[in-house]
């Protein structure tokens, strides 16, 4: 069981590895951030294993990354507001979301 | 196994700290500093330090990842222009770099390995279970209660970069949510949640994982969260409630340590009978002392959120 | 044993989905299918890895903590997902 726990850990380290890649290459911002969000998905799996592996008492770190989860996305979302304080759903969209994703879909291969 | 989970560990550290000062664009450097504020929290969880780890996980990935992206956002407003991105080696920082890593490596082996010092026999006259409390509250208090002292001098620092118009306003940004939107229940599911889970890890640090100031910046993000969705009305400096709650802890240390010598003992030195209720209330009070200063950090000062463009 | 076989197949279980979630991020042609793909590994990859563990815990609290922790993970996942996509919906700007 032990060795399958750190082969677990492992594959989820390499699985957040990837997506490193991907707040390296972006290209949205809205990209970046939400790699960062499946680091810290990632990081409560990796907590909660490595509880069962060495220590439960890491069982309220993952409790604590899980509860701040969150929090990084909200204080991006609300930066990205006119006046960085308000709520993206209360702004109208700025263009038909085919156009919004016609422009995230810039990302051709060259 | 253990060996390759530490190396991949050790190599996803370097990886995000490289990629976080490396290539230009401010916006992914802030958020390769976040996920390497989550990588460090493992690291700690590994090497055993679940303190250390719990305070890297609410500092590292909560409340700096909330500063630096609306100080980030800030400046975009402010339409400020970040310097040229240069490409070529910067060879004074290089050279200051190489000669803090020399240093360090050589202090690294050159100084005789420490020993952990063996708090075995103390550890009854701490009045705690949790080795890491007894000594921050009671072996070595004299930091911790400098280091509260710190922080409210940091908070102190901020507010004085408010205008004098806006020293009566309310602190931080005018931050707005729809009304039964996705953020606005947001704000109201959380902060019960971390509420309960603060006072746990306050309540349970003196035995166990937790502590004053996991606790307390627990308590500072969720609180956050409650202002940010505009769930929780924003302070006032004016305000006497909270200018009482940022010198609570401070204050309560200061008067346990002079009870201390004025009962004959030395300053800040702890009763063994009496040490674990005193360790307690202290712990209680910074707790409080703790959230307010650094959720109040990360809001900023009054008129933030009016700026001349 | 029993507990032992769950555990390894949930956990399994669990690994692919974060992987699966892994390679959307990287492979999908834009923004709000990456979206997508995120939060699959965010709320069934992190369920899978906790129920998997849930079967070695020792105490009820620790089987308590474990349901909180995805419980709290499913309400963040939920929130971000919601509001990146929306704000990826309102920005024009790309990159600084």
């Amino acid at each position: 069981m032990t060795v399958w726990l750190h082969i677990v850990a492992l594959g989820l380290l390499a699985s957040l590895g990837g997506a490193l890649w991907r707040v390296w290459r972006g290209p949205s911002q809205a990209d970046r951030m939400m790699a960062a969000q499946l680091v810290g998905t990632g990081g409560v799996g990796v907590m909660v294993v490595l509880a069962a592996l060495q220590d439960w008492g890491l069982l309220v770190v993952a409790f604590a990354l899980a509860l701040l989860a969150g929090l990084a996305a909200v204080g991006f979302v609300q930066a990205q507001t006119p006046d960085g304080a308000g709520d993206p759903e209360e702004t109208a969209p700025s263009r038909p979301w085919k156009d919004a994703l016609a422009a995230t879909q810039a990302e051709k291969k060259p | 196994m253990t060996l390759a989970l530490d190396l991949a560990l050790c190599v996803l550290i370097l990886g995000v700290a490289l990629a976080s000062v490396a290539g230009g664009g401010v916006f992914r450097a802030v958020i390769f500093f976040i996920t390497y504020g989550l990588f460090v929290a493992m690291a700690w969880a590994r090497l055993g330090a679940l303190d250390v780890a719990l305070a890297e996980a609410a500092i590292g990935a909560g409340l700096t990842g909330v500063l630096l992206l609306a100080a980030l956002g800030r400046l975009r407003r402010m339409n400020a222009t970040s310097p040229p991105h240069r490409t070529g080696l910067h060879l004074p920082a290089a050279f200051a770099g190489a000669a803090l890593a020399c240093a360090l490596g050589w202090a690294w082996f050159a100084l005789p390995a420490p020993s952990p010092p063996d708090l075995g026999p103390v550890m009854p006259q701490s009045g705690v279970g949790n080795r890491v409390t007894a000594v921050l509250l009671n072996f070595r208090a004299w930091d911790t209660l400098l280091e509260s002292i710190v922080l409210l001098a940091a908070l102190l620092g901020v507010w004085m970069l408010a205008q004098d118009k806006d020293w009566t306003a309310p602190l931080g940004p005018r931050y707005h949510a729809q009304a039964g939107g996705v953020l606005a229940s947001f704000g109201r599911l959380l902060p019960p949640v971390g509420l309960a889970f603060g006072v746990y890890l306050v309540w349970a640090g003196a035995d166990s994982t937790g502590g004053a100031f996991q606790g307390g910046t627990v308590l500072a993000a969720v609180g956050l969260v409650a202002l940010m969705s505009n769930v929780m009305r924003p302070p006032r400096v004016s305000q006497g409630v909270l200018r009482a709650a940022l010198v609570l802890g401070p204050a309560v240390f200061l008067c346990a340590g002079l009870l201390a010598t004025a009962s004959g003992g030395a300053f800040l030195s702890l009763s063994p009978a009496l040490a674990k209720p005193v360790i307690l209330t202290i712990e209680v009070a910074l707790t409080i002392s703790i959230a307010v200063t650094l959720a109040l950090l990360v809001i900023g000062a009054s008129g933030d959120g009016e700026y001349a463009p | 044993m029993m507990a032992d076989l769950a555990t390894y197949v949930l956990t399994a279980l669990g690994l692919v989905f974060f992987v699966a979630g892994t390679v959307g991020l990287l492979r999908f042609p834009d923004t709000f299918s990456r979206l997508h793909a995120l939060t699959k590994a965010d709320n069934l990859g992190l369920g899978f890895i906790a129920l998997g563990i849930a079967f070695q815990t020792e105490t009820w609290a620790q089987l308590a903590m474990l349901a909180l922790i995805w419980a709290l993970a499913l309400l963040a996942a939920g929130t971000v997902a919601q509001l990146v996509a929306r704000a990826a919906l309102a920005t024009t700007q790309e990159e600084e």
